[in-house]
């Protein structure tokens, strides 16, 4: 993986819990079709303006709820790579992982604005805001998190730590 | 230096003496349970296939289909049948369906056991922490992994010491304890941490109560909600499974906490989460008129013998309020037989409640009491997100099993000791 990711913000407020992003009620659809109603209950048109490659940026304890994967799978198969927050909720920071999504935690979030351009250096835990010429402090990964997401998520490194059958 | 009950239970499931909070270890998995929506179905049979298409232990794990049952449609109905075909496949004795949800399912058939870690694929895992057991929910991504090798890594956490003394007066539940706590704490106060509940309003109460209590440790962002096994959990053992090892792990006097609070559960007054957060907590006295279309008594936090006999105090020789609907679904097929047994069935039944399965799908807006625009539903469950139950213009207010049964008989959200 590269150790900067560069994309078009996203960005939504706190407490961005589960059954928001992928609601009850669409979880038994495939994960493509169960994307189409991601966080339709506070943005009808989120899955149709997503781009490859867009970071979502949120506020405080994004993910809070469920344990459903089909949250952070979703908003992957949307073509979302990497997800900014003040902070996350417990589950949904390892299922990011766990997949490979880079979750990364900035008090300054809030500061980034809805379609800002930003790039998030991972080696030096910084956020830089292209379109607003701004620096954030961020996160960076504990090592035994980097190996996993180095690997593309727990599948990959599963496959390499156990082998093929 | 004292030990938590997480140092302690994670330090024995690494295979060390001792562990402090902030360790990551890696800890042997005593009870993978998963369920039918994010089971087998989520990554894991297709993974498994790609991988090592064979589990760890086939003893340790339990598979439950509780949110699609009884199915709702075709695409519910494949999900259950997919989940069936998975845990026959991979011989899994311990298969459940149509019985009720997970986390109730575990703790009557002896899978969450004092001492042991238990991890489920449903976020109400910690419900198990009742029990003195360390339970937490994981995603399916990570349930394959522990499916495979039979661990996971866990980083120790700062537990928060929650002391409850007094005792809880009429009309009050272990729900509106619970609520009280999430107030102070908040929804997201208890992030990465375990919450441990002491005192002795939390001694006092039957096991029933004290699950409705760590069911809901999540709904502050917390990794387990964590009770000392006692005399009365032994007990329960001793009426719903052959447990019989003596490993009740017991925090240490000195152990070390990251925060300690303190409450009077006779201070306490019903209370109800109002929409769309579990921490925007009220006294129902003090709320405005609020109406209800839909009242809900059931799912893993209040659907227990306890919760159905409880509100049966309230609503016997008593009818529902015209125009609205009272639903009700044991957290069991033990719980419903019992309940039918017992005559608690009838009593809410002749006040026009609609006895349900027992099932998940309510709570979690899958089937059988979707709301619709503009209602709002009273609920003894724990989780009033937006949209949750049906539309995401329905609102959803959590209060006790009591509180709920008082609600149906008025159409209104009502303090239960008005019928008391």
């Amino acid at each position: 993986m590269e150790h900067t990711i560069k994309g078009r913000a996203l960005k939504y407020g706190d407490n961005i819990n589960t059954d928001i992003i992928s609601p009850p009620q669409y979880m038994e659809l495939s994960i493509a079709e169960a994307a189409k109603h991601a966080m339709k209950a506070i943005d009808p048109n989120f899955s149709s303006k997503v781009c490859i490659g867009d970071i979502l940026v949120a506020g405080a304890n994004f993910g809070s709820g469920s344990s459903r994967e089909t949250s952070p799978l979703t908003l992957q198969h949307l073509g979302i790579t990497a997800i900014v927050a003040r902070f996350f909720a417990r589950i949904f920071y390892r299922n990011a992982i766990n997949l490979g999504i880079v979750a990364i935690e900035c008090p300054d979030a809030d500061r980034i604005q809805d379609l800002d351009v930003i790039e998030i250096d991972l080696a030096k835990g910084e956020i830089h805001n292209l379109t607003s010429k701004q620096t954030y402090r961020c996160s960076k990964l504990p090592p035994h998190i980097m190996e996993l997401v180095n690997t593309g998520g727990l599948v990959p490194y599963l496959k390499e730590q156990l082998g093929n059958k | 230096m004292g030990k938590t009950m997480s140092e302690k239970i994670l330090a024995r499931a690494a295979g060390q003496t001792e562990a402090s909070a902030g360790d990551i270890l890696w800890v042997n998995i005593d009870a993978a349970m998963l369920d039918d929506v994010l089971g087998p179905r989520v990554v894991i049979a297709e993974k498994m296939q790609e991988i090592r298409n064979q589990v760890w232990d086939k003893n340790k794990v339990v598979v439950i289909s509780d949110h699609y049952t009884p199915p709702a449609n075709i695409a519910q109905a494949e999900i259950v049948k997919f989940t069936r075909e998975w845990a026959v496949q991979h011989n899994i004795q311990n298969f459940y369906e149509y019985v009720g949800p997970c986390h109730q399912i575990m703790v009557e058939n002896g899978h969450v056991l004092p001492g042991t870690i238990v991890v489920g694929t449903d976020s109400h895992t910690c419900m198990g922490g009742a029990f003195g057991a360390f339970t937490t929910g994981i995603g399916s991504t990570e349930m394959l992994g522990v499916l495979l090798t039979g661990k996971t890594w866990l980083r120790v956490p700062e537990t928060i010491k929650v002391l409850w003394k007094g005792n809880l007066g009429s009309g009050i539940m272990a729900k509106d304890l619970s609520l009280k706590t999430i107030q102070v704490i908040g929804h997201a106060g208890a992030t990465y941490k375990a919450i441990e509940y002491m005192g002795e309003a939390i001694e006092a109460l039957p096991i029933d109560e004290r699950l409705a209590i760590t069911n809901m440790a999540v709904e502050m962002g917390a990794k387990v909600g964590l009770m000392q096994a006692d005399q009365k959990v032994l007990d329960y053992f001793a009426a719903h499974s052959d447990f019989g090892k003596e490993m009740l792990p017991f925090g240490d006097a000195d152990a070390v906490y990251c925060e300690e609070l303190e409450f009077d559960a006779s201070a306490l007054a019903p209370l109800v989460a109002c929409p769309h957060q579990v921490d925007n907590v009220a006294e129902v006295s003090q709320i405005p008129q609020t109406k209800i279309h839909q009242a809900y008594i059931g799912s893993c936090t209040g659907g227990r013998y306890y919760d159905l006999a409880a509100a049966a105090t309230i609503l016997k020789g008593k009818r529902i309020h015209s125009g609205i609907r009272l639903l009700v679904s044991p957290a069991s097929q033990e719980v419903w037989m019992k309940a039918a047994k017992e005559g608690i069935l009838s009593i809410l039944a002749e006040a026009g409640a609609i006895i349900l399965s027992p099932t998940c799908g309510v709570c979690v807006g899958a089937h059988s009491g979707i709301l619709a625009d503009g209602e709002a539903c009273i609920s003894a469950t724990n989780r009033n997100f937006l949209g949750r139950m049906g539309s995401p213009k329905s609102s959803i207010y959590l209060g006790s099993p009591m509180t709920v049964a008082a609600s149906s008989i008025t159409g209104y959200i009502t303090d239960p000791r008005d019928f008391l």
